[in-house]
């Protein structure tokens, strides 16, 4: 507010004790080594285990520290409050944690501090959303029946051995599972999560870099950094203040005033000139999404010998290049396998696995169609939500590409649906009759995620429908083999499965932006396009 | 007067049953909104079936509308899906919006009438066709350009204002209330012009000026008396629109008001929200009506509500 503290206070005189609240409370933004940062309302109560997507995530990033730490720039998981596990079969596991960790409550972090968070998660009276994570674990099926009330409240696989140990007993093997504990959701909680649960959510406490100092829901966060913070990340500033924003236009528009630090969200149409307007304070990295275009397998149509020509064919009648370049500006890659390049090559991504299906083929496109009998239904609709991330351009540029591919003008079509939930809901009802958008954002980088959630029989996320017992065998051995090297191999073959079948076509690669002002340094974004917080440097 | 009074707010309950439920099956046609909690996933059958159990889902329509209808009357206008009661967050939305719109109807009030009193008695000159040029070119631009031309203007060329509002104070509320009102500002504007043009050949005024009234006098105890009467209605009718028409200006100064809350309630499908919210606008929009009804009498003693 440069030099307009005096209307304010004016302002403020004239409209009297009615709306006092509204002046004299300010201040509480910025502030010297504190910096602003853009976000979003979180959809879902602040609990770890009901927080799933980027919003939530953010503050939890911040305020949680659980047994593994995701490197912000390589992606591998590493040891953060387990001091090693250890399992002799793939399906015990012993964590033994380290010791001298509190919550900032003062509260010690114990293996109680595990286990009761874990039970609580997966407990089906609690509404967690991200219940399922603990699916794998011993006894998930008595706390989180299909139907009808739970008949235990915790999970039988799981036992406290002292205050720095406990066991993990799993339903199935899966080798990889030690990996997979960096996600949120496996965060410990404090007693006062479960004493006083409403105190809690007002304003949660955990055991992460930075503690939160206030929160006004549905328009701001501060946090600030905690002093006696015992872990090996602490703050590089005085706190972060999460201010939400409705446009992230509006973000980037306060971003150019100097009036907010930062913005993890450069808009679609900004980025023609992003590089002029921040002088070079932005930053365009690798993150762990993949868009794909998914096919309903439960319409006959659509499950045929000549349908998975059809598929091939629409695949290579998409210029993938030319719609990241113009649309995303760089922003989103080619896709060529149906994984994603933050997992590194040793984590299983494979560049060029897709082959000549995903390389633009106009004439080939056209052939395999043909021979695949030609779209099903005559015409090719791709349904997609307009409510957010600016897909309507890129879908209507995808049916461009193949209406040019196929010399008609009215082979493909958008079709918008109005609001994300809606278009959820008809995708998880089984109500669409052509490809629909399927957008995969990775729990933690492995490339199990990329491919079981998606593709396994029956799976949470593979809203198509698609099954096949090769994949399905692949994935099951990679999950028991307890060298990583086979194990990321078996995946890959299962990804060949994808390939063969194209049971969904790969687009692109999706990059985290984020530009910033001339106060901040060391500013980079994780692997999950949330910025790492605690490394930025102010003034 | 009383009597009048009364008929008018019993006429209010059915407008009120009326619109609510129209929102409530509006809402609910867009279909389950749990769906979209799960992001890029299907919710487990398990966990959706004891959300919508929570939030009263699982029940015909009528019922949960009868349920919902319950509870407003004991104050309870239900729970957002993030776990916020609606109360609580329209307490917090409310309070912003108003003030934008006080801001906004005294821009209308103040340059609206004042420029139409100018024009309106200076027909013909140059001022006046200078003020209608710029009226026509308000009308004809879409608030979303003038907004977002003021704040890249304003907020990041200059750097007078900030570009987006932290507090909803007052101050901060000037461009965005000027930005809001500029449409019916032009309206304004015009609607008293024509009115003091017309209302300064009759009879009264000639009189008036013929008794040797001072000019002032004429103007404001006389003429402008009976020429605001269309202006009112105007002004009151634009009220609700103005609270319940501010999404674009709040989304693009970042205004935390019931647009932000309307906006979102319908991305996220939170019925409670939307309907709690309209049911609200609903109520302010029949009020301002009714005020501006009773205004008349006062403006034109010729008015009588029996």
């Amino acid at each position: 507010m440069r030099g307009a503290t005096h209307a304010r206070w004016a302002a403020c005189v004239i409209a009297g004790g009615l709306l006092a609240t509204a002046c004299g409370s300010g201040g509480g933004f910025g502030g010297a080594g504190v910096l602003t940062s853009s976000w979003g309302d979180p959809q879902n109560p602040l609990e770890p285990a009901n927080t799933n997507e980027v919003q939530g995530g953010k503050v939890l990033d911040m305020v949680f520290r659980g047994l593994k730490k995701y490197d912000p720039r390589t992606g591998k998981a590493q040891n953060m409050l387990a001091e090693r596990i250890d399992t002799p079969d793939s399906r015990n596991f012993t964590i033994r944690l380290k010791g001298g960790w509190t919550f900032s409550d003062g509260e010690k972090v114990t293996a109680h501090s595990f286990v009761d968070a874990w039970n609580y998660g997966a407990g089906l009276k609690n509404n967690q959303k991200n219940a399922y994570f603990f699916g794998y674990i011993d006894g998930y099926d008595k706390v989180h029946p299909e139907s009808g009330a739970q008949s235990a409240d915790t999970l039988s696989g799981l036992k406290v051995v002292d205050d720095r140990t406990f066991t993990v007993k799993l339903n199935q093997k899966f080798s990889t599972f030690p990996d997979t504990l960096g996600y949120a959701a496996y965060a410990p909680l404090p007693r006062a999560f479960f004493t006083d649960h409403a105190a809690w959510l007002k304003k949660p406490v955990g055991n992460g870099p930075y503690q939160i100092e206030s929160y006004a829901k549905g328009s701001a966060m501060s946090l600030k950094k905690w002093d006696a913070y015992p872990g090996p990340d602490p703050a590089q500033n005085v706190g972060v203040t999460l201010l939400v924003y409705t446009d992230s236009n509006t973000a980037y528009t306060d971003v150019l005033a100097g009036n907010l630090d930062l913005v993890d969200d450069v808009p679609a149409t900004q980025l023609k000139n992003v590089d002029t307007d921040l002088n070079g304070r932005y930053i365009n990295t690798p993150a762990g999404i993949l868009q794909t275009l998914a096919f309903p397998y439960y319409d006959p149509k659509w499950n045929t010998d000549g349908a998975r020509k059809v598929r091939t064919g629409l695949s290579m009648a998409i210029n993938r290049k030319q719609i990241t370049e113009t649309i995303f500006r760089g922003t989103r890659t080619p896709a060529t396998d149906w994984t994603s390049p933050v997992l590194g090559v040793a984590g299983g991504f494979k560049a060029g696995l897709c082959g000549p299906a995903c390389d633009y083929d106009p004439a080939q496109a056209k052939k395999l169609i043909q021979e695949g009998g030609g779209i099903p239904g005559g015409r090719l609709r791709i349904t997609y939500n307009a409510d957010t991330g600016s897909h309507k351009q890129w879908v209507d540029a995808v049916c461009n590409s193949i209406n040019n591919a196929l010399d008609n003008d009215k082979a493909c079509v958008g079709n918008p649906i109005g609001t994300f939930a809606d278009f959820r809901n008809q995708t998880t009802g089984h109500k669409m009759t052509g490809p629909f958008r399927a957008g995969w954002q990775m729990d933690y980088p492995l490339i199990q995620n990329f491919l079981q959630p998606l593709y396994y029989t029956g799976a949470s996320s593979n809203d198509g429908l698609w099954s096949d017992k090769r994949f399905d065998g692949l994935v099951d051995r990679a999950n028991a083999e307890t060298d990583r090297a086979t194990a990321v191999r078996l995946f890959q073959q299962a990804e060949e499965v994808v390939r063969d079948n194209m049971a969904a076509i790969p687009l692109w690669y999706q990059n985290g932006s984020a530009g910033y002002t001339d106060r901040l340094s060391h500013v980079a974004l994780n692997p999950f396009s949330v910025p790492v917080y605690n490394e930025i440097k102010v003034g | 007067m009383g009597r009048y009074v009364a008929r008018r707010l019993l006429q209010m309950i059915p407008v009120f049953i009326g619109s609510t439920l129209l929102i409530f099956v509006m809402v609910n046609v867009m279909g389950d909104p749990i769906a979209g909690l799960c992001g890029e996933r299907a919710c487990d059958p398990a966990t959706a079936a004891q959300l919508k159990r929570e939030f009263g889902l699982d029940k015909p329509l009528w019922q949960q509308y009868a349920t919902y209808m319950g509870n407003l009357f004991t104050g309870d206008f239900g729970t957002a899906f993030n776990g916020q009661k609606v109360t609580e967050l329209m307490g917090s939305a409310f309070p912003v919006t108003i003030r934008l719109t006080i801001v906004a109807i005294l821009f209308e009030i103040v340059i609206g009438v004042t420029l139409g009193v100018v024009t309106g008695l200076r027909r013909g000159r140059p001022i006046d066709t200078g003020v209608l040029l710029g009226t026509l070119v308000v009308i004809s631009v879409p608030t979303f350009v003038t907004g977002l031309l003021l704040q890249l203007l304003l907020g990041i060329k200059w750097q007078w204002i900030s570009p987006s509002v932290r507090y909803g104070s007052f101050d901060e509320l000037i461009v965005p209330g000027l930005v809001l009102a500029s449409v019916s500002l032009a309206y304004v504007t015009r609607l008293t012009r024509t009115s003091i043009a017309e209302n300064k050949r009759s009879d009264y005024v000639r009189t008036a000026v013929a008794k040797g009234l001072p000019a002032r006098r004429v103007v404001v105890r006389h003429l402008l008396r009976n020429s605001l009467i269309p202006v009112v209605t105007f002004i009151g009718a634009d009220i609700g629109a103005l609270m319940g028409g501010a999404i674009v200006t709040e989304r693009i100064f970042n205004i935390h008001g019931v647009g932000f809350q309307l906006y979102q309630g319908i991305l996220r499908q939170n019925t409670q929200t939307v309907v709690g919210f309209v049911t609200v606008l609903v109520l302010v929009f029949l009020v301002a009506n009714l005020l501006v009804d009773l205004l008349y009498a006062v403006l034109d003693p010729r008015i009588r509500y029996a």
